[in-house]
């Protein structure tokens, strides 16, 4: 530990600080709740029915967002245009909204007295109490996570590997396909654990723009709320599975990249 | 900048002396407890924090050991329970309020039958909130094939009954049940429907000093001006009905 001295105490101190604050709270969770009580919970409809609601929704909305936010992303990353920080702070902004303003601005857009209402219902479309709803509100708030992510990792791809792939008479979409994207893959991979975390977490959003309904549009984390004021046991239990998931999910992109992101800086 | 963080947090809320009152309070007092503190405060000099959720959010926070000096509910079940297990003082029954099924401005429904008909969106509270359970309460009265229908158009279990109002203001909803003073709050945008007598729950408001308050006897003279005082008229104008 001779490398920094009192600077390095300091490091290692406020490492210490970040990590027992982070890790206590979710540790509590699995304090409370013995595995019994994960079965159990697992053994109860209404909790199956929320998670497999939020696992349904989420893998929607995750494909929504890797169809349509891989190429906007890479559109974003390699051009430049006029405005266009204009258009990524755009892109970027529902990552900053406090999800009760995302409730409200999807209610504002789309909901039934909302601009495009009209034309919502026109279409046949029903998102109110539905699980259509549902996934709006985590494709809304959950895709700028990934969007910005992959801006980054298609930013890193040497062009010269795009180029030489052009040169051997590839076009474009084709070297995206074969060249580009595997190259960025543990980036769009981070990225899209980021906005899987966000979809699978999503409370007030979907509680605003969707409602709160057993088996339709009650996902996992309103679930939760529901039972915090009756069963907290339940209630954590449900979380236990929750974070549970969700540390499986990073933790399987960790392992997709190799530990790449783990190393440290490389010494010259 | 920890401390400046510090600062930042003891600051806000502090106002002008250093008692504080913080309030635990069912949402469908909002608009009458925010109307009234501002006397409370003034004739006090102290200061206090409101907050409003479901009543049965605002109980588990309390048994969870949450800092709060009154607790006021919707009902007098959750303060009965909460004033059993030791957590809060002698509830005060101090306000009544009446269970109307709400509908948007122009609505079709005119009555509790209307709303059995296929295709009407209800909104009504979850079991575990007051509203819900009156709701259910009054449904149960009904005959069992009616009561069917109408859980059958359920389309949301909002955790408040701030959300079944927010659903109906918003078009989302057809109907919901909501107390009448959440549709005097609501401007003109909502009409209430009035039930017959005999599906009528009775409604009424229970609080009390939380056990563990850091201001006991200002938290006494807050739970008394629900019954009578500046809170008191402030629930009267929005609607309340004085204690049974």
């Amino acid at each position: 530990m001779r490398r920094g001295g009192w600077f390095g105490i300091v490091l290692a101190l406020c490492l210490a600080l970040a990590l027992t604050f982070l890790t206590v709270p979710v540790a509590a969770i699995f304090a409370h709740s013995t595995p019994r009580d994960l079965v159990s919970t697992l053994g109860d409809r209404s909790s199956l029915d929320a998670l497999w609601l939020s696992l349904r929704t989420t893998a929607v909305s995750m494909a929504i967002i890797l169809a349509v936010g891989t190429p906007a992303a890479y559109l974003l990353a390699t051009r430049s245009f006029r405005g266009k920080a204009l258009v990524v702070t755009l892109v970027e902004l529902p990552l900053v909204l406090p999800p009760a303003v995302a409730g409200i601005a999807l209610l504002a857009a789309v909901g039934p007295s909302g601009i495009l209402g009209g034309a919502v219902d026109a279409a046949g479309i029903e998102l109110s109490f539905t699980t259509a709803g549902v996934v709006v509100a985590l494709t809304f708030v959950s895709s700028p996570f990934y969007v910005r992510q992959a801006m980054a990792a298609f930013a890193a791809v040497d062009r010269s590997l795009l180029d030489a792939s052009r040169t051997l008479g590839a076009s474009e979409a084709r070297g995206f396909l074969r060249v580009v994207i595997p190259v960025a893959l543990p980036g769009l991979a981070s990225g899209a654990a980021l906005a899987l975390g966000r979809a699978l977490g999503e409370f007030g959003a979907t509680l605003m723009f969707a409602g709160s309904f057993r088996g339709v549009t009650q996902t996992v984390p309103l679930a939760i709320y529901d039972r915090f004021s009756t069963d907290f046991d339940a209630a954590l239990a449900l979380s236990a599975v929750l974070v549970a998931v969700s540390a499986a999910i990073l933790l399987a992109v960790k392992l997709v990249q190799g530990g790449a992101a783990l190393g440290g800086w490389q010494a010259e | 900048m920890l401390a400046a963080a510090g600062a930042l947090l003891t600051g806000c809320g502090g106002g002008s002396g250093s008692t504080r009152l913080v309030v635990s309070a069912a949402a469908s007092m909002t608009e009458a407890l925010n109307a009234c503190a501002p006397q409370f405060e003034k004739a006090e000099h102290a200061s206090v924090k409101q907050s409003f959720a479901g009543s049965d959010v605002l109980a588990a926070q309390i048994r969870q050991g949450a800092r709060v000096d009154v607790y006021a509910a919707a009902n007098t079940k959750l303060p009965d329970q909460l004033h059993a297990d030791g957590l809060i003082g002698t509830p005060l029954r101090f306000a009544t309020n009446e269970l109307v099924l709400a509908v948007p401005k122009g609505s079709t429904i005119r009555t509790i039958d209307d709303v059995a008909r296929p295709g009407t969106k209800l909104v009504i509270g979850s079991a575990t909130v007051p509203i819900g359970s009156y709701t259910r309460q009054t449904l149960a009265k009904l005959p069992a094939a009616k009561e069917k229908a109408i859980l059958a158009n359920v389309r949301s279990d909002e955790p408040d009954v701030k959300g079944i109002v927010g659903k109906l203001t918003q078009g989302a909803a057809d109907a919901g049940f909501v107390y009448v003073t959440d549709v005097r709050a609501a401007n003109g945008r909502l009409t209430a429907i009035r039930l017959p007598a005999r599906l009528e729950p009775r409604v009424t408001y229970g609080a009390a000093v939380v056990t563990k308050a850091k201001q006991p006897a200002l938290a006494r003279r807050y739970v008394d001006g629900l019954d009578k005082g500046d809170c008191a008229s402030a629930l009267r104008s929005a609607g309340f009905g004085p204690a049974p």
